[in-house]
């Protein structure tokens, strides 16, 4: 219970994707400029980040390793996660029509977000078991999500504030993120390994 | 697999490559089929949104076409009728940014009025109006209700005596605010008063 509770806080604070490992940077400046689409955005990835992790170990452990192949594992893991992102839009247009409107492009650039993809290896690199594969992909979604939800709220307090005019925009923005991103490096000491 | 060339080892990649594709394309299919919803509610609630008077204003030959045009990615900005209103609420439902109201309308919200004098009860602005905002009958004088002129401006076209004018709205009275008046002692005084009023 311990060791999950590890995996979780690791995942998602420790070596947090956007903000300490820079993985998935575009989504994260891209759809955090309303709070509202940030939430729906996190809400998608974090379905897409479990449910990839969890998809190519299956097809890791279970195809790939018997039939020995497993330098095919970077191409067979994007099929796995753009085929999971392409029934979360399935999923999304039916749910939330507006929801599937405001994320927009956002949605099937999943697939891209290498945070995604980033777990399904580093998850492999630490030889972890189904369950905590699932699990580490659930922390780091979560971490994801906390992170752009985070960012979106400070985005739209930056939205009304008085900015001098050269920072105005994406300037305030890459200097609000490289700020927590210096906050984020201070959980490093939480938790050893 | 001792050899750098086997058939065994790109037949096993080609064929796990081929197998994933398929399965999951299969499974995608499946899903679309089970999941398939009616066709973009989206405009149904974007139409709901606009005022139906479908005058055109817009470019559109009516208030559903705009809204269709609106869910493809067409600016909010081109229903005069709706006004700022509209706009804000369209712009709620879509998450988008409000605009300000596209063209010469969007210079002053400006409302329809009848030289009451000259008005000799033709009743074609009535007919030309789409939010019923004059009241008159055949051969009686006509006037606007302010409240519901959305500033549209389609009433003067139709006018034989072109006595419609469009005018400046007044504000209403929970806008309302007092004309402050320095006391004028000298007469360069008042001209002072009069410009700053202009300015104002």
């Amino acid at each position: 219970m311990n060791e999950l509770f590890l995996i979780l806080v690791s995942t998602a604070l420790v070596n947090n994707f956007v903000l300490v490992q820079f993985l998935g940077l575009c989504p994260f400046m891209g759809v955090s400029n309303k709070l509202e689409s940030a939430l729906g955005m996190s809400l998608a990835t974090t379905f897409v980040l479990t449910l990839a992790s969890a998809a190519s170990y299956v097809v890791y452990h279970g195809l790939l390793v018997p039939l020995d192949v497993t330098y095919l594992r970077t191409i067979s893991f994007i099929v796995v996660i753009a085929a999971v992102v392409q029934f979360t839009e399935i999923m999304v247009r039916q749910l939330s029509p507006l929801l599937h409107q405001v994320l927009g492009i956002f949605l099937p650039l999943i697939t891209t977000n290498c945070a995604v993809l980033g777990v399904a290896l580093l998850s492999l690199n630490r030889e972890l078991s189904f369950f905590h594969t699932t699990l580490y992909g659930l922390g780091a979604a979560l971490g994801f999500s906390m992170i752009l939800v985070l960012f979106a709220a400070m985005r739209e307090r930056l939205a009304n504030a008085d900015i001098p005019t050269p920072f105005r925009g994406a300037a305030i923005a890459m200097v609000t993120a490289s700020l927590m991103s210096l906050a984020f490096l201070g959980f490093s000491g939480l938790v050893q390994g | 697999m001792g050899d750098i060339f086997s058939w065994w080892g790109i037949l096993s990649a080609v064929g796990v490559l081929t197998g994933i594709g398929i399965t999951f394309g299969a499974l995608l299919g499946m899903a679309s089929v089970r999941f398939k919803g009616e066709e973009n509610p989206l405009v149904e609630q974007i139409d709901a949104l606009l005022p139906q008077t479908q005058c055109g204003q817009c470019g559109y030959p009516g208030c559903r076409p705009y809204a269709e045009a609106i869910n493809q990615g067409d600016a909010l900005n081109k229903c005069p009728p709706g006004g700022e209103a509209t706009i804000h609420a369209l712009a709620d439902l879509l998450g988008r940014e409000p605009v300000p109201l596209d063209g010469e309308a969007a210079s002053e919200d400006s409302v329809a009025f009848i030289r009451e004098a000259e008005c000799i009860g033709c009743t074609k602005c009535i007919q030309a109006c789409p939010v019923d905002a004059i009241i008159g009958a055949a051969k009686q004088m006509h006037t606007v209700i302010e409240d519901e002129c959305t500033g549209c401006d389609l009433c003067v076209a139709p006018c034989p005596v072109d006595c419609i004018d469009m005018l400046p709205r007044s504000k209403p009275l929970n806008q309302w605010q007092p004309v402050v008046t320095i006391a004028p002692i000298i007469a360069s005084d008042r001209q002072l008063t009069r410009s700053q009023h202009a300015s104002l």
